[in-house]
């Protein structure tokens, strides 16, 4: 391999493992997301523009992001309320609930969409109440995809802060309370301020995540073109229609999103190791 | 201000700290609590501050018990051993936080807090360093800022756990100095906490020796280094009967007294 | 000097907090704020996590046990989860050779262009799995680049097998790389390079000294991986061709069974995939345990 582009090492196998990964992350990862871009090259910019502008494809784009984009907020304050439950205080059941907090990491998305479609149905659990007491129809409408996007973005806002919570100094807080300040001062000048960075990247993540996500939501949705369709399912609709074309300029528009959200998910990540640089 | 620690007993399960300790620091005196680490002296410290309860015992500020009083309202200066600077403020800010949460009818005008905090840097000898990040920062000056933000609140009493303890062998000879000139200045009451005999006898008032979370004597540096009470003092001061030969050479100058002890000393048996 | 003259003997200020407060020290909220707060948060967990993850059961045995493994044994679902097996038992293994070799290069080694690397293992993790499942599609797909090709040999990986297993390595693709690389590269190259110097050559370093400190980073990713790929349901939805019995993966059968009203059988196939996951969940919590154990009696 190029040795002028390393540092010289005693450790074998630098060229055997660097052209292992290289070789399958071109197969499996970059090549076939070329596939999308080149196909969608294809197209004159009129073209693309009037596929990924069509009214029922930006109706999508609302509700994909606009939901997301809502999801992510909810968890950012719920999720930040369970870590610090989680992190400061006991109660019985605590190592339980931290375990499932991972929950819709590990649960297949069709299940999650299956159980919340059921619950939050007219006649489930949850829903049959919503119902009665105050006329809310969650499945079936954008409401289902909300709830569907917090559920899976849950454990992102929780997992991100807990780390920076239980690294956080306890002696921080004892200076604040010898200098006059009250429980909540010392939240929102000392303690919020250490978290906001982890905080803003489980948002990112959550958002990320939700953005993209199909099979938990494509349930509980509705998928009435205008009204409550996601775009994934813009996506497979077009491809059952053998629009491939179509499907991919779509595609690619989520793709540069998701891209844009990665390399500001890295920033913030790195913004936060400055500021809160390890001992 | 001054201060009465009477009868005060805490445990941590089977372990006690702090065993039914009882002493008096005068009004702007400047009290060393020394003894090994692990002694109980840090939590003793801590229960003074109001960030410690008791389990048995009361502390009095100018004879008030301060049992029911909290940790933000005694006015009391904590300087930590890892400074405990906020690191997403400055300098200025770190040392003007006591000032601006206090409830705005107490809270003095923006240009006073400003000057208050620029003339305390200037105090610490940290001033051009007001826009910094305590990162960018070595240990002296950081403990320095520490000792600012702490008097930014004019406390009527200055409580430093173990302020020297992180750092090298010269900067805390130079801080130990600089503390004590400052002490002179300000006449705050003041306790600190160390392990170190010689910091305790160059810069405090009066020492109080502690052991396993007893008091073994409590006196001027002079008095325990020439009468030790106890054989732990004696020995825990290098004090035995070959001589106090660190004593001897590092000839502490103490309030124009030099402890240079040549001549055999009497102790207790 | 802008002091006050603070030696001289004056009272401390009226205190204005509760005594209770005074006694509780300087970092806990007061009791009603605690429950509150413990409350809200269960309160939402319930609502969001744990009534879901009820309903699923409840919704399996609503007609009973023999309901339940009626549908379960059902040839169609069996053959779902045969399927669902294959394609984890293939995508697993080879992320995880993956996952090794991209975190030797990346942790051992300093080279140009090495946080690209990472960002680009990153990248099926941002992507959708639906766009996960087009782009194969696009490549082996009729219309793709190697469909007519395929065609002529009448190889079909679209709509059959090796696409849904093309489709699940996509998506689990960064799953143990992303758990040994920060671990690897916290661990160092010390223990690595003291083995070479002792004479060990470099596959006898890897097993005899870099493997025993990644076991559980290893474990770990390597049950998140299994996880994600029997549950995956949006790429393979895609490159899959729907058919029951042939084509179908566990996920895409809860799909048909709910979409034709058998919300039992739905259910009951559901439940095995829930089980997965609480299996997968106590498995980490238990190499959680397991890892902090070591760490424990390591610095003993």
């Amino acid at each position: 391999m190029k040795h002028s582009l390393r540092q010289h090492s005693v450790l074998p196998g630098f060229g055997l493992t660097l052209g292992i990964t290289l070789v399958y992350l071109s197969v499996i990862v970059l090549i076939p997301l070329s596939a999308a871009f080149i196909k969608t090259a294809a197209l004159s910019w009129v073209q693309f523009w009037s596929v990924v502008t069509a009214p029922r494809v930006v109706a999508s784009y609302k509700l994909s992001f606009g939901a997301s984009l809502l999801a992510a907020a909810i968890n950012t304050v719920f999720g930040l309320i369970v870590a610090w439950v989680l992190v400061r205080y006991s109660f019985p059941g605590k190592r339980l609930v931290d375990a499932l907090v991972d929950l819709p990491f590990a649960l297949p998305t069709a299940v999650a969409g299956i159980a919340l479609t059921a619950l939050y149905a007219p006649n489930g659990w949850i829903g049959q109440y919503l119902q009665e007491w105050w006329g809310l129809k969650v499945a079936y409408t954008p409401l289902g995809v909300l709830v569907a996007l917090v559920f899976i973005g849950l454990p992102f806002i929780v997992r991100t802060v807990q780390p920076v919570l239980e690294d956080l100094e306890g002696e921080l807080e004892e200076a604040a309370a010898t200098l006059g300040a009250s429980r909540w001062q010392i939240f929102t000048r000392v303690i919020f301020p250490t978290l906001l960075p982890a905080l803003l990247t489980g948002f990112a993540l959550a958002f990320a995540r939700a953005v993209g996500e199909y099979g938990s939501v494509v349930f509980i949705a509705g998928n009435m073109p205008m009204i409550s369709e996601i775009t994934p399912l813009i996506i497979i609709t077009k491809l059952e229609q053998y629009d491939y074309t179509g499907a991919t300029a779509v595609a690619v528009v989520m793709l540069v999103a998701s891209f844009v959200l990665l390399l500001l998910i890295n920033f913030l990540q790195w913004f936060s190791r400055k500021r809160n640089p390890a001992k | 201000m001054s201060i009465e620690i009477r009868n005060v007993t805490r445990a941590f399960g089977d372990f006690v700290a702090v065993n039914n300790v009882s002493f008096k620091v005068a009004s702007g005196e400047l009290v060393a609590l020394l003894s090994p680490s692990g002694a109980g002296k840090t939590t003793l410290l801590r229960i003074i501050a109001g960030l410690e309860t008791v389990d048995r015992g009361e502390i009095l500020f100018h004879g008030e018990d301060t049992t029911d009083i909290g940790v933000g309202e005694r006015s009391v200066g904590f300087v930590f051993q890892h400074y405990a600077l906020f690191r997403h403020m400055t300098v200025f800010e770190n040392v003007a936080f006591g000032l601006r949460v206090r409830p705005r009818r107490l809270r003095p005008s923006r240009e006073t807090i400003r000057d208050r905090v620029q003339a305390l840097l200037k105090l610490v000898q940290v001033d051009w360093l007001a826009n910094h990040y305590p990162q960018q920062l070595s240990g002296g000056q950081r403990q320095r800022i520490a000792l600012a933000r702490a008097l930014a609140i004019e406390p009527k009493v200055l409580l430093l756990d173990e302020p020297f303890g992180a750092l090298d062998a010269k900067v805390r000879k130079e801080l130990r100095t600089w503390l004590r000139r400052l002490h002179d200045e300000m006449h705050i009451t003041s306790i600190f906490v160390t392990h170190d005999q010689e910091e305790a006898l160059e810069v405090a008032d009066r020492v109080v020796v502690m052991n396993v979370g007893k008091i073994e004597q409590i006196g001027t540096p002079r008095e325990v280094v020439e009468h030790p009470a106890t054989p732990f003092v004696a020995q825990f001061l290098n004090l035995d009967d070959h001589g106090p030969a660190w004593l001897v050479e590092a000839k502490i100058k103490h309030r124009g007294y030099v402890l240079a002890i040549d001549k055999k000393l009497g102790h207790a048996a | 000097m802008m002091w006050d003259d603070v030696g001289t003997a004056q009272a401390l200020p009226a205190p204005s907090i509760s005594k209770s407060a005074a006694r509780r020290g300087a970092r806990e909220e007061p009791v009603l704020v605690r429950a509150g707060l413990i409350f809200i948060a269960l309160g939402f967990l319930l609502l969001f996590l744990f009534v879901p993850l009820a309903s699923v059961f409840a919704g399996a045995l609503r007609k009973g046990w023999e309901a339940y493994f009626a549908a379960i044994v059902e040839p169609d679902a069996w053959s779902a989860i045969k399927l669902t097996l294959l394609a984890a038992g293939i995508a697993v293994p080879l992320n995880l050779v993956f996952g090794l070799a991209a975190a030797w290069a990346i942790a051992k080694f300093e080279f140009r262009g090495k946080s690209l690397l990472i960002t680009l293992i990153d990248l099926p993790f941002s992507v959708s799995p639906v766009i996960a499942g087009l782009i194969y599609v696009l490549v082996f797909g009729l219309q793709g680049w190697f469909g007519p090709c395929l065609y002529v040999h009448d190889i079909r990986i679209i709509f059959a097998v090796p696409g849904i297993v093309l489709a699940t390595i996509f998506v689990t693709f960064p799953f143990v790389a992303r758990e040994l690389i920060p671990l690897m590269q916290a661990q160092g190259t010390d223990e690595e390079e003291a083995a070479i110097v002792l004479g060990a050559n470099g596959w006898q370093t890897f097993w005899r000294v870099t493997l025993p400190d990644i076991k559980w980073g290893l474990f770990y990713g390597v049950i998140l991986c299994n996880a994600r790929a029997m549950g995956e349901f949006g790429a393979v939805s895609v490159v899959s061709g729907h058919v029951r019995g042939l084509t179908n993966t566990m996920p895409l059968d809860i799909e048909i069974l709910y979409n034709e009203y058998n919300f039992t059988a739905a259910f009951a196939v559901a439940s095995l995939l829930a089980m997965l996951a609480l299996v997968t969940l106590a498995l980490k919590t238990l190499v959680e345990w397991l890892a902090r154990n070591q760490i424990r009696r390591d610095l003993a």
